[in-house]
């Protein structure tokens, strides 16, 4: 079994890796078309991840469940939410496949009352709308309070290299509302030239890396020395 | 005292937030005009520059979460191009930002009385990410055979002449997290046609190294690159031509004022701490 485990991925990795590799220096149509089958496939086979995910995630909810873990209450909306989104989606593919083959768009007002004159479309629309993006953006605003406390308790001038930080810091926040520029053309400039320098070359410095760190993981993968995507351990 | 400051119970630090959020918003302190930054006013100019008709694509990579910062640049944008009778296509890899992407499209398209599949087009989300680029340079009716309403996308009149990227005059993506180096790498180095960015402000110092190769030829940087963006808007309308009341709607700037008054209460807390603590430091 040790050749299906391991030995067919192995040639299979190392041969498309040095095929994709060689066909980027090929200016042929054929260059361009194995390029574009193999897009293809890549999204087919993204698409199975769903499938892995879905499972992956119902399967620690259930889990959570059935044991009793603290906090398994949570777990049960995670199914109440899923089968509540499905099914209000497959209604609104339903509606926009009506509206397709009767030629126009249904105007469906959301069950929940028309409280609000811009309140139109399918109900799926009203649950994106008024829950997920208004709990996505309420979890997020959050961070906000818990930044300004973070930095009144850890923005402090230790060392020489905390104090440069905290300086760009200051003058980075100033500069980035209109108050900076009113006070003067200076700050926005200095802030601009921090951004443009020293920044930019940290950035590239570090950009730089990830991408050679990036290619030697490849050449690992292809070469068949990093065997971590296989899974297993046996 | 100088312990009980320096240890202050953070719901007082959550409280002035509050405050500092809450006032600006509600009157019009730190109401202050706002001064485009260079990076701005380049993508800017570049919509302006563009004749009627032109392909603009635009990327909304973002879901809710990011939503305040992104979309009034999302909005402004689109009403830049509107407004100059650019045609749009809209698209998004995240799937959670599909329903903005269409919220906003819709929005703002009918403030210019502007027609599905003549003026924009909207193809939805899709899987791949770097591979679905890698299709929409080759065969962008291979890669999307139906726009997002299941339209067939050979059959829009919009996209007769856009077989692929290369036909797009410019493009941008607004991105929340890291969409913009793929559209870069896969997208306009290959299939060579320039791009812009937005992002949120926490991504824009990442961006800096691409803007110096040119490879980004401007970015809108969270809040404060919306607001430049609704300044340039504001002093771009024609002598004579009225603003809609929607145009008026200024996202950005409106936000403008409670962020002065946070990054000022956050500046003021950091320099009485620091005062506080060589204090502390000086008595030991």
């Amino acid at each position: 079994m040790n050749i299906f485990r391991r030995t067919i991925p192995l040639i299979i990795a190392f041969c498309l890796g040095i095929v994709m590799i060689f066909r980027y220096y090929v200016p042929h149509q054929s260059a361009e078309d194995l390029l574009t089958k193999y897009g293809e496939w890549v999204r087919i086979i993204g698409g199975f991840s769903i499938v892995l995910g879905l499972y992956s995630l119902f399967f620690t909810h259930y889990t959570k469940i059935k044991r009793g873990m603290p906090g398994w209450g949570y777990s049960i909306f995670v199914f109440i939410g899923f089968a509540v989104m499905v099914f209000l989606g497959l209604i609104k593919e339903f509606e926009t496949f009506l509206s397709i083959i009767s030629g126009k768009l249904i105007d469906v007002t959301s069950p929940f009352g028309s409280w609000e004159k811009s309140l139109t479309g399918t109900s799926y629309d009203w649950i994106y709308q008024y829950i997920f993006n208004a709990c996505g953006a309420t979890m997020f605003s959050i961070l906000a309070f818990y930044i300004a406390s973070a930095a009144y308790r850890t923005f402090r001038i230790r060392s020489v290299e905390a104090t440069i930080l905290l300086l760009a810091a200051v003058i980075i926040m100033i500069a980035r509302v209109p108050i900076g520029g009113l006070i003067s053309h200076w700050i926005p400039d200095l802030a601009d030239w921090i951004m443009e320098v020293p920044n930019l070359a940290a950035k590239r410095g570090v950009l730089l890396g990830m991408c050679l760190g990036s290619i030697s993981t490849a050449l690992r993968i292809i070469f068949g020395i990093e065997r971590g995507y296989l899974g297993g351990g046996e | 005292m100088i312990k009980f400051l320096l240890n202050i119970d953070r719901r007082i630090i959550f409280i002035l937030v509050l405050l500092a959020l809450i006032i600006p918003l509600k009157s019009q302190i730190f109401n202050m005009p706002v001064k485009p930054t260079s990076t701005v006013e380049k993508i800017y100019k570049k919509i302006e520059s563009l004749s009627q008709g032109s392909i603009f694509l635009l990327s909304s990579d973002y879901d809710p979460q990011s939503r305040a910062e992104l979309y009034p640049m999302h909005i402004a944008l689109l009403r830049h191009c509107f407004r100059k009778n650019i045609k749009v296509i809209s698209m998004t890899h995240w799937i959670y930002g599909v329903g903005i992407a269409e919220e906003a499209l819709k929005k703002a398209s009918a403030e210019y009385n502007k027609k599905d599949g003549e003026d924009y087009v909207f193809l939805g989300w899709k899987p791949g990410f770097a591979m679905l680029i890698i299709g929409m340079g080759q065969d962008l009716y291979s890669a999307y055979p139906t726009d997002y309403y299941g339209k067939n996308t050979r059959d829009i009149p919009m996209l007769k002449n856009v077989a692929s990227l290369r036909d797009i005059d410019y493009m941008i993506d607004l991105a929340a997290g890291a969409t913009i180096e793929p559209w870069i790498i896969y997208g306009s180095d290959v299939y060579k046609f320039e791009m812009g960015a937005g992002c949120t402000a926490i991504s824009a110092p990442d961006m800096y190294p691409f803007m110096q190769t040119k490879q980004l030829n401007g970015l809108l940087g969270g809040m404060k690159g919306a607001a430049d963006y609704e300044t340039l808007l504001e002093k771009g309308t024609l002598v004579g031509e009225n603003l809609t009341l929607e145009e008026k709607t200024n996202l950005a700037r409106e936000a403008m004022r409670p962020l002065t008054a946070v990054h000022l209460l956050i500046i003021i807390l950091v320099i009485m701490c620091n005062i506080l603590y060589l204090l502390t430091r000086e008595k030991k």
